[in-house]
């Protein structure tokens, strides 16, 4: 295999891991309001999430870095061409991992509220607007012969685009609620299941609009079996969480993720960003990437590390796999007594 | 102001921000974690103490930090893809590497540290903050081997065809020579900061009525941020002494323009402390110098020559050509900004000689067991982690104003690296909304440390005794932290 083709999968690979994993935080910042009654629930569903979203995050450090090592063109024309959108999404992902740290550092209500209005909408934003940048990389935008984007910011917004933010909201909500369902005990646990049930049939529907679409857009043979084989775990990860499994469900809503955004990168490949102006522009695994000197050295890196990162990351959920029940909430004066 | 302008400015303002927080999280993770470690040694109940306030302390500074690293990360795509595309071969991975080797270290162990008190067993939580200290370094040098190769490109081969930098050799990327004075010189200023950091609160909070009882503990956070401040601000003389040789060595402009020297000096180079008179050098109302010593710092020697900026300006033209390219500065003219690098150097060594001047004094204040009673010692001493903060962000101004015009020195100025593509309204938008949120951010910051600072280290409680993973019958037991 071409070292190019090696790091378009290493960097799909990234996105797929930063998507699972990121994902259902997401989604659990965005259920606060809907799935917690009382500030308790509220701490237990974000403690579930605490010690590991900022694991998570790192994968989309990761894969910025990996782009712009691998591939400094894609880097350079995507991130200057998105610049609005990457700057909501860093805005929000600020105040949402600030509210982390800092919404148990007061007592005061008025103090969490507003840490918690940075968390939902924190999360809201980023998983609608990755949605959007991914379906407009995959569809295709204006650039031109100096590989520099040349729409603004409402050429990202077209229906195509508007559809992908929809999916990855709707997925992002059900992995987030059968996460919740997996990590907590009690009254909570039922609600998550029994929503993580209600949202998956709303993104199923979505999202299998949105494969069709990308698949009669882009597609290839090789797309369409993983977007039928993403369909299919979304289902039946649905399916588990009715029966109750919810270790099943969130397999489930975890690999319908990382099939469907597997499939979307088979599509596009060899292309790593087309030009809807002239298809001599588009950016390609070749022409966008860096030399195979530098390649080889980042494929020893990675040979190395992908490996260690994944099994110490796999170790922590391991060490934090007890469920949270409300009494493992310490009370919340104590804490703001400072402990 | 244009969007070359909006763009330097945002990188400015974007990175000196980072790097508030930086040297904290990189030398307060060694100390916590040497608190930590002294605890399980000595069983001396102050260590876990201090191990968990200063803990607490870090947590508040390292989130900022970490925030403020997610926009580094983009923001060269976002505003300078030229350079991106130039550079893109050779600075993509570090950064690249940074993320996979240091930064998961950093978030997963931290994540067990914080929640893990009664998940996983002593030995094993103390570790984690060594290796959360590991990640920094880690962090560090990759971080600044990607900026080492932009003051001295190495490694390397320019590219006709593709017009761009490309890199030849990994290693030596990684063993510039410059990187290997710069990592020491900057680890050191980290440590010698967070060691200001824990000297300055422990002696507020020593000198404090309400904390009488606790005076053995913070006196023992006294003496080790002081002995740390002191050995690492020689530690940061020493490596900053080398750091001036080598830059005389490969950007001698930067070295005049440290000391806006225009003459060339053949011999006894004289290091003007202070001056005040037309910062072009045009004309001197008042000055002191020291005879010799600018010809020390350069050269090693004290008779050492020293070119001036008018001979390098005439030298650089030979080498690079009439035109920078910067709209700044005349064509032919390779000088950067005079006063920012006159001044940005001299702060960085004055203030930093404040610190370790001021540990050195509260270590003699405190010799041999005695207390320092003056109503000026806490309030005073807790100005030094501000100040040491402060001659790091006038360090990091000085080198990066003083290779001006050059983003990548001798290959690329800095008004070629600007995005073509991005808009002068989307530059200001980002401006305004990070700088405005980073002004909210710092008022929600220094509040929080200043009311846990007031509320002192809590007391002793020993931690619950841990299984790795919890055994059954602590199933029932409240989280020993949650957020
Ligand atoms: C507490 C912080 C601190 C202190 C006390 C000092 N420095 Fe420093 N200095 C830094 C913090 C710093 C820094 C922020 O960490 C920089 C910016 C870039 C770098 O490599 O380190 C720096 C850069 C820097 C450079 C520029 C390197 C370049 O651009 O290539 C030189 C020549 C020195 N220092 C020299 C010194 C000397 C001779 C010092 C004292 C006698 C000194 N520094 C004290
Ligand atoms: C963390 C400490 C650092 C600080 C405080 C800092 C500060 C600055 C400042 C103030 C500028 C603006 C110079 C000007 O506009 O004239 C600048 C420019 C720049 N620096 Fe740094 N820098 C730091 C580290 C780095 C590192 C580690 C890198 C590379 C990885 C880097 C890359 C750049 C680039 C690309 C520019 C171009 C923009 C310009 O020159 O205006 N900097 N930096
Ligand atoms: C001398 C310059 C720099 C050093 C030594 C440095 C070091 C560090 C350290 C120790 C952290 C840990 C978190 C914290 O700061 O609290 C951090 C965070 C971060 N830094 Fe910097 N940094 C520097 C400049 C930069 C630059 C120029 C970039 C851009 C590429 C960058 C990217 C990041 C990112 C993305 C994070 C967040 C990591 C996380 O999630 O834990 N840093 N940096």
């Amino acid at each position: 295999m071409e070292l190019t083709t090696v790091w378009f999968t290493l960097i799909a690979v990234l996105w797929i891991g930063y998507f699972t994993l990121e994902g259902f935080d997401f989604g659990v910042g965005m259920l606060l309001p809907v799935l917690a009654r009382n500030d308790r629930e509220r701490r237990m569903m974000i403690n579930t999430i605490g010690p590991h979203w900022d694991g998570n995050e790192v994968w989309v450090l990761t894969a910025g870095g990996a782009t712009f090592a691998a591939f400094p063109e894609w880097y350079a024309t995507l991130f200057s061409g998105f610049y609005l959108p990457l700057l909501l999404i860093l805005v929000a992902l600020i105040v949402r991992n600030l509210a982390f740290e800092y919404r148990h550092q007061r007592p005061e209500k008025a103090w969490k509220d507003r840490w918690d209005l940075a968390i939902i909408v924190g999360s809201f934003l980023p998983a609608i607007l990755w949605g959007v940048a991914f379906a407009n990389i995959v569809r295709g935008v204006p650039i031109d012969e100096t590989k520099d984007f040349t729409g603004n910011l409402f050429t990202l917004l077209n229906p195509f685009g508007l559809l992908g933010g929809v999916v990855t909201l709707l997925l992002f909500l059900t992995h987030g609620a059968m996460f919740v369902a997996l990590k907590t005990d009690g009254d909570i646990r039922l609600r998550a299941r029994a929503l993580s049930v209600q949202l998956g049939l709303g993104a199923a529907v979505a999202a299998v609009v949105f494969l069709i679409w990308a698949q009669v857009e882009t597609g290839n043979v090789g797309s369409a079996v993983f977007y039928v084989l993403a369909a299919l775990a979304l289902v039946g990860g649905i399916f588990m969480a009715r029966a109750g499994r919810e270790g099943w469900g969130f397999i489930g809503t975890f690999a319908a993720i990382a099939l469907a955004v597997a499939g979307l990168f088979v599509g596009l490949f060899p292309d790593v960003m087309p030009s809807t102006t002239d298809a001599a522009y588009s950016l390609t695994t070749t022409n966008a990437s860096a030399t195979d000197y530098t390649l080889k050295v980042m494929t020893i890196v990675a040979a190395i590390f992908v490996p260690i990162v994944l099994a110490y990351q796999a170790w922590t959920y391991w060490v934090f796999r007890r469920r949270i029940s409300e009494h493992h909430i310490p009370e919340a004066e104590l804490e703001a007594a400072g402990r | 102001m244009d969007i070359l302008d909006v763009a330097r400015w945002q990188f400015g303002i974007t990175t000196v921000y980072h790097f508030l927080f930086v040297p904290i999280t990189i030398g307060l993770s060694l100390l916590v974690a040497v608190m930590e470690t002294m605890w399980l040694r000595s069983a001396k109940p102050e260590w876990l103490r201090l191990a968990k306030f200063f803990g607490k302390l870090f947590l508040i500074n390292f989130a900022l930090g970490l925030v403020t690293g997610i926009v580094q990360e983009f923001q060269f795509g976002m505003n300078w893809s030229d350079y991106s595309r130039f550079v893109g071969d050779i600075f993509g991975a570090p950064l690249a590497v940074e993320a996979l080797l240091a930064f998961f270290l950093e978030s997963t162990f931290l994540g067990i540290w914080i929640f893990g008190w009664d998940r996983v067993p002593r030995k094993l939580h103390a570790s984690c903050m060594w290796l959360v200290h590991i990640g920094t370094l880690a962090s560090a040098w990759f971080i600044l081997a990607a900026n080492s190769w932009m003051q001295h490109p190495v490694g390397y081969e320019y590219n006709p065809d593709t017009g761009r930098a490309e890199l030849t050799d990994f290693w030596a990327v990684m063993t510039n020579k410059v990187q290997l004075v710069t990592f020491p010189h900057v680890v050191a200023s980290a440590y010698m900061t967070a060691a200001a950091f824990i000297l300055g609160i422990s002696a507020w909070l020593y000198t404090k009525k309400r904390f009488e009882q606790d005076r053995s503990m913070y006196r023992m956070g006294i003496r080790l941020g002081a002995v740390v401040a002191l050995v690492a601000g020689l530690a940061v003389s020493i490596t900053g002494d080398f750091q001036g040789k080598i830059m005389t060595d490969v950007q001698p402009m930067k070295m005049a323009a440290a000391e806006a020297l225009y003459e060339t000096e053949a011999s006894e180079a004289p290091f003007s402390l202070f001056t005040i008179g037309t910062p072009d050098g045009k004309e001197e109302k008042f000055s002191i110098t020291v005879p010799g010593l600018l010809s020390f710092l350069a050269t090693g020697h004290f008779d050492g020559k020293v070119e001036g900026i008018n001979d390098l300006r005439e030298q650089y033209k030979q080498e690079y050509g009439q035109d920078p390219g910067a709209a700044y500065y005349s064509p032919g003219d390779f000088t950067p900004y005079i006063p920012v690098t006159y001044w940005s150097f001299r702060f960085m060594i004055g203030l930093g000689l404040v610190v370790a001047a001021g540990a050195a004094l509260v270590l003699w204040l405190t010799r041999k067991g005695r207390t320092p009673t003056a109503r000026w010692f806490g309030p005073a001493v807790i100005a030094l982690p501000v100040i040491a903060v402060a001659a790091n962000s006038f360090g990091w101004i000085f080198t990066e104003m003083g290779r001006q015009p050059w983003a990548v020195f001798g290959l690329m100025t800095t008004a070629h690296g600007v995005s073509p593509g991005v808009s002068e309204l989307e530059a200001w938008i980002s401006i305004i909304v990070l700088t405005l949120l980073y002004a909210v951010l710092a008022i929600v910051e220094v509040g929080l440390l200043v009311k846990y600072v007031k509320v002192g280290a809590d007391p002793f409680e020993e931690p619950p005794s841990p299984t790795l993973g919890g055994s059954d019958e602590d199933e029932d037991r409240p989280l020993a932290f949650a957020y």
